[in-house]
């Protein structure tokens, strides 16, 4: 009953949550079957006690005997005998996908660098020169991603439940992992390495795209097309370049080139601000720049003093980096 | 072998005589000198359990923060210190403490002993493990709690990542505690070699005995690696070494492996004994013994073993090599065979004797049912792939509730139901157990059942929020509102242990008939438990005539005196003077909390003054050496 | 057996009749000698575990290499020493308390001159490199320096030993708190032997 429970409720409560049974890239789908394989078998070996259980306090009514037998047979079989040719059989099949995971997908991949901060992700495509993001990834479909992952701090976790199992993010360490998807979508990932104050608030999105869509998303984040700015825009840019914003932050295209902070050249359509902090509105936005600390506190950038008239020109440049 | 009325006056004489002679004045400074293994124990249990109440107080407030998501009811920083401080508090300072504290009471009792091995030693371990603890839990009253999770992973727990004291209370405070951890291992390892009653031969040992000696050589082993990582942690971050730092060389997995090697025997080091409390309560409530002893002595032996080789599997995600992924899954799985062996052994047990239903048998039955449910997905964690999409998820934190709390408290709860005669002379309302026992276990699983699902839907441990429209929303406030019930229940088991010492009824002498020598003492044991040292002829000493009698009509054991036996088959081989009451432990323990606290504080001129005075106390606890009229050594 | 269990088994011609029973001191410190050196191996695992996770070059400075003179001179004054200790506690068994007195007393300079070697190999040490010049210093130190602890503590013991006997606390009957200070000094011995093979030689093989 629990089980039927359970299996609804995964079903059916997945609509937008990033569900280890909801998969959508090729790692995750082989867990995913993997848990139901021992799913059921856990059911029966619980079922199994439990039902040896139930009987032993219903027949105490019935039977008022004491048997003094020793019951070695009775434990050896149930209790080591049975128990071990099915653990070997769930041994063998989580081998077989241990080593599915390991290698990825055979055809021609894409490289990415995933970098962990306390608390933000940089990503760069390794590939294509000046292709740099922060909390967000967008990868083709259909194509095996490698992903190379350092931290610049403290050990963090990548997690994309629906695409493939998490791979630490080891100091002094590089590690490798691998995304497949398998169809178009979007789906979040999270950190899921205690990592300090922030770790809830560490997480990033992963884009699925058609392979064309793709590359013209790569291409202008490396090389960010001219755009057409309204006067508001362009006293926005001014009051950008003026500030302390590029010492931390870069953005393709004007002066800033500051690297410690998250790169800011595709900021206006980022799906949130300071990885899952806040959402990415003009009103957020603004209480951000004047104070990251009142929506994420003890991240690193300290409140910037934007005067109140410049602001409203500042939300509208930043909106358009897109 | 009938006894004259003669011989009947003489043994009078001489018990009342040992009354006269064990006899402790209600005074402070007995209070404080006190060896007696049954008041220490007693001490344990309480103070591990005020520990699992603030540990659980802990908790209340992380479930009424993680309500909703996005609630504001604590900080960022002050959950990160609550959920450290649950996590360190209920694993260091509530569960080995408490089991510890059972076998205190329980072990030289069912051995047929007068005392542990080391008398002073336990009262120091006693005084230890409270001052460790008051120092951790008052790093909570003054804000700076650990809050690097209670595994603690560097960086994030070495400079610079954590300038503050926090993880300074927190290495030196549990390289304090293993002090009394490690000198508690070591008398219930040798108060088992050396001072079974005459007749217990290995194979009539007690299970929970087994349990706990199994237990102590694990703590005897794996204490070691955790206090190295600490020592190492605290030098890196005090004195400018580099173990962890991969600038400088050092590796920061090293941190985990440390961890782990001592962190996966020591979930064991808390379940075995609770196993053991399990293997203790059936036989009254079947009304035989448990089945198949031999397979369940080997099981527990096994256990211990194999916990030793499975600790990679805390590290299946951190980029090990595939052959070490391979290896420690396999092992992981392994270890599942002997505890499915003890699992079957207690339902054989159930089914081939005849039970009798009380709360004692109650929780048994509770921890029957919610630690093979933990063991099915510990299976789970040992299968390397799905390890690596659900670990550090809710599912993990699922998973080590159910076995830790079914593992261990259930037992736990039900040893205290079981044995409050023999700690307190009282027994407990089996009405308000039967409702607690209720509030409890519904109360438990409401609260970690629905954690399976919010891990399997992606939701990350340690966050001190979440955000809604991920599905994680219901299953959380499901956990919150269970979690409230199951302090409700909680709190009922409180109120009825205190009820009866309170107000309840004496206990009749053995209550639940049970099958090993502590209920063929007195009900509360006397100071000095037996009279004349009992004779063991089987594994159910209490159900043997033999022994019965033998008991009633040997010859007293006059004086602080124990018997030593031999090791393998209990042959009786020489007497020895048992230390009387001392206030030296609890100096000893004093002057190494002084070392602590100068290390904490940096004021290093009063750590070198208390490891001073920690040697002269030291130096007068063993001068002089004692002689006995048999002319034997005091130990 | 009958009601007079005690008294029976524990009488004289009863108890010469069985071999010496380990007594529950002796058993004491054996677990407490067991979960030292459990310890002492956790340190010894450490430095292979970051030997080898460091790589070449090992030690990461060229004047890390450790020079085998001094630590070799100091094996061949601490391994002798437990020499003595078994001289002495033979001797005392055997109810001739000289024995113990010398025994101890020779044990306890030779132990004295392991540590002033090693203040002096330190000396020279700590001009190259120190506990937080990098993993390498701090291993060194950190392990050796735990060692030294102990013996000192071992020292110690051996001290307070010689100065109850020369009060005559011992006897051929009464003499267990000798065979447990034997004990642990043997167990610092042979630790040294770990250490000496793992911070000084491993490098050199």
């Amino acid at each position: 009953m629990a089980a039927a429970l359970v299996a609804l409720c995964l079903a059916g409560c997945a609509e937008s949550a990033p569900s280890t049974l909801d998969t959508a890239g090729t790692g995750a789908r082989r867990v995913e079957g993997l848990w139901w394989f021992m799913f059921w078998i856990s059911v029966v070996a619980v079922l199994e006690v439990f039902l040896l259980l139930g009987w032993a306090l219903w027949k105490r009514r019935r039977e008022a005997r004491v048997r003094a037998g020793d019951a070695t047979p009775f434990v050896g079989v149930l209790g080591a005998g049975l128990p071990f040719i099915v653990l070997v059989a769930v041994y063998g099949v989580g081998l077989r996908d241990l080593n599915a995971l390991i290698r990825p997908p055979a055809g021609p991949q894409l490289s990415i660098e995933v970098i962990g901060h306390r608390w933000w992700w940089e990503v760069r495509y390794a590939d294509t020169a000046g292709a740099i993001t922060a909390n967000e990834i967008h990868i083709p479909v259909n194509q095996t991603i490698r992903i190379r992952l350092t931290t610049a701090d403290v050990q963090h976790s990548f997690w994309v439940p629906q695409l493939m199992p998490k791979t630490d993010l080891i100091a002094g360490h590089v590690n490798e992992t691998w995304l497949h998807a398998e169809r178009i979508g979007t789906f979040r990932a999270l950190c899921a390495e205690y990592c300090g104050l922030q770790h809830a608030n560490m997480s990033l999105v992963v884009t699925v795209q058609p392979a064309e869509e793709f590359r013209i998303w790569l291409r202008d984040l490396a090389a960010p097309p001219a755009r057409d700015l309204t006067d508001q825009q362009r006293r926005g840019q001014a009051v950008f370049e003026a500030g302390a914003c590029g010492a931390c932050h870069t953005v393709r295209g004007t002066t800033a080139t500051g690297t410690i902070g998250p790169d800011l050249t595709t900021i206006g359509s980022r799906w949130s601000l300071g990885a899952g902090a806040a959402p990415n509105d003009k009103g957020h936005l603004g209480g951000w720049i004047v104070n990251p600390q009142s929506l994420k506190p003890g991240n690193q950038m300290p409140p910037q003093p934007v005067p109140a008239g410049d602001l409203p020109d500042l939300l509208s440049y930043l909106e358009i980096l897109r | 072998m009938t006894t004259t009325s003669a011989q009947a006056d003489t043994r009078a004489v001489a018990v009342a005589r040992l009354e006269e002679e064990w006899q402790e004045q209600r005074s402070l400074r007995s209070w404080f000198a006190t060896v007696d293994h049954k008041r220490i124990g007693r001490r344990y249990l309480i103070t591990a359990g005020a520990f699992f109440g603030l540990a659980g107080i802990d908790a209340l407030l992380l479930r009424t923060q993680l309500a909703r998501a996005g609630g504001d009811v604590l900080s960022p920083d002050q959950y990160n210190q609550l959920f450290t401080m649950h996590g360190t508090a209920m694993i260091f300072l509530f569960a080995t403490p408490m089991l510890f504290g059972f076998g205190n009471a329980l072990v030289p009792l069912m051995l047929g002993a007068r005392d542990m091995a080391f008398p002073r030693l336990n009262a120091f371990g006693y005084w230890v493990f409270l001052f460790a603890g008051l120092v951790m839990f008052s790093s909570q009253l003054l804000g700076v709690a650990p809050d690097g999770g209670w595994f603690a992973y560097v960086p994030l727990t070495d400079l610079p990542y954590s300038p503050g004291r926090n993880l300074d209370v927190y290495t030196l405070g549990l390289i304090f505690l293993g002090v009394s951890t490690t000198a508690g291992a070591i008398n219930f390892i040798v108060t088992a070699i050396k001072l079974r009653a005459p007749g217990m031969s290995l194979n009539r040992v007690p299970l929970f005995v087994w349990a706990i000696v199994a237990t102590s050589f694990m703590v005897i082993f794996a204490l070691p690696a955790l206090n190295a990582a600490n020592a190492l942690l605290f030098l890196d971050r005090r004195f400018g070494t580099h173990f962890y730092q991969p600038e400088a060389g050092g590796n920061t997995l090293l941190w985990q492996h440390l961890f782990w090697i001592f962190g996966h025997p020591d979930v064991y080091i808390i379940v075995l004994p609770a196993l053991g409390i399990v293997s203790a309560i059936l036989p009254a409530f079947c009304r035989r013994g448990v089945a198949a002893y031999p397979l369940v002595v080997l099981a527990t032996i096994t256990t211990a073993i194999i916990s030793f080789g499975v600790w990679a599997h805390h590290m299946f995600a951190t980029g090990l090599p595939s052959l070490s992924l391979s290896f420690f899954s396999a092992a992981s799985v392994l270890i599942t065979i002997p505890s499915g062996i003890q699992v079957f052994a207690w339902v054989a047990t159930m089914l081939f004797g005849r039970v009798v239903v009380r709360v004692p048998l109650l929780f048994v039955v509770g921890f029957i049912v919610t630690f093979v449910m933990g063991g099915v997905t510990g299976v789970m964690f040992g299968i390397t792939a799905f390890d690596m999409q659900i670990t550090d998820s809710y599912f993990v934190v699922a998973h080590f509730h159910y076995v830790l709390f079914g593992g261990a408290v259930f037992p736990i709860i039900g040893g205290i139901y079981y044995w409050l005669p023999v700690l307190t002379g009282k027994v407990a309302s089996e009405v308000l157990g039967r409702w607690a026992f209720g509030l409890v276990f519904g109360g438990f699983h409401l609260t970690f059942f629905p954690m399976h699902l919010s891990g399997l839907l992606g939701m990350p441990r340690r966050v001190y929020t979440y955000p809604s429209g991920l599905g994680w929303d219901v299953w959380n406030l499901l956990s919150t509102i269970g979690s409230y019930i199951l302090a409700a229940g909680l709190l009922l088991v409180v109120l009825s242990v205190v009820l009866a010492v309170a107000r309840g009824p004496r206990a009749a002498p053995d209550p639940w008939d049970g099958d090993t020598l502590e209920w063929a003492a007195a009900t509360p044991p006397r100071p000095y438990n037996f009279a004349s040292i009992p004779q063991v002829f089987g594994l159910h000493p209490a159900w043997d005539s033999r022994t019965l009698s033998r008991l009633a009509s040997d010859e007293v054991l006059p004086g602080h005196q124990a018997m030593l036996t031999s090791e393998l088959d209990a042959r009786p081989q020489r007497l020895v003077s048992m230390p009387e009451k001392s206030l030296r432990p609890l100096l000893a323990a004093l002057a190494l909390l002084v070392v602590v606290l100068g290390l904490l504080g940096a004021v290093y001129w009063l750590a070198i003054a208390g490891v001073v005075a920690t040697i002269v106390v030291v130096v007068g606890w063993l001068w002089p050496p004692q002689l006995t009229e048999a002319g034997a050594e005091a130990p | 057996m009958t009601g007079r269990l005690f008294t029976e088994s524990t009488a004289p011609e009863a108890l010469a009749a069985e071999p010496a029973p380990r007594s529950i001191g002796w058993w004491g410190m054996v677990g407490f000698v067991t979960t030292e050196a459990a310890l002492f191996a956790v340190l010894l695992g450490t430095f292979f575990y970051l030997r080898f996770q460091h790589g070449e070059p090992w030690p990461p400075r060229e004047i890390e290499r450790t020079e085998l003179t001094v630590p070799l001179i100091m094996t061949a004054v601490l391994l002798p020493s437990s020499l003595p200790v078994v001289w002495a506690e033979r001797g005392i068994r055997r109810g001739q308390p000289w024995r113990l007195r010398l025994g101890l007393t020779a044990t306890i300079v030779m132990g004295l001159t392991f540590l002033s070697l090693q203040v002096m190999e330190y000396r020279t040490k700590l001009r190259e490199f120190t506990l937080t010049t990098d993993v390498f210093g701090s291993l060194f130190y950190a392990i050796t320096g735990f060692h030294r602890l102990h013996v000192a503590v071992g020292v110690l013991i051996l001290s307070w030993v010689l100065a109850a006997s020369l009060r005559g606390s011992f006897s051929s009957h009464k003499h267990e708190r000798v065979s447990l200070a034997a004990i642990y000094w043997h167990f610092v011995d042979l630790v040294w032997v770990g250490i000496l093979f793992t911070v000084y030689l491993s490098q050199h093989l």
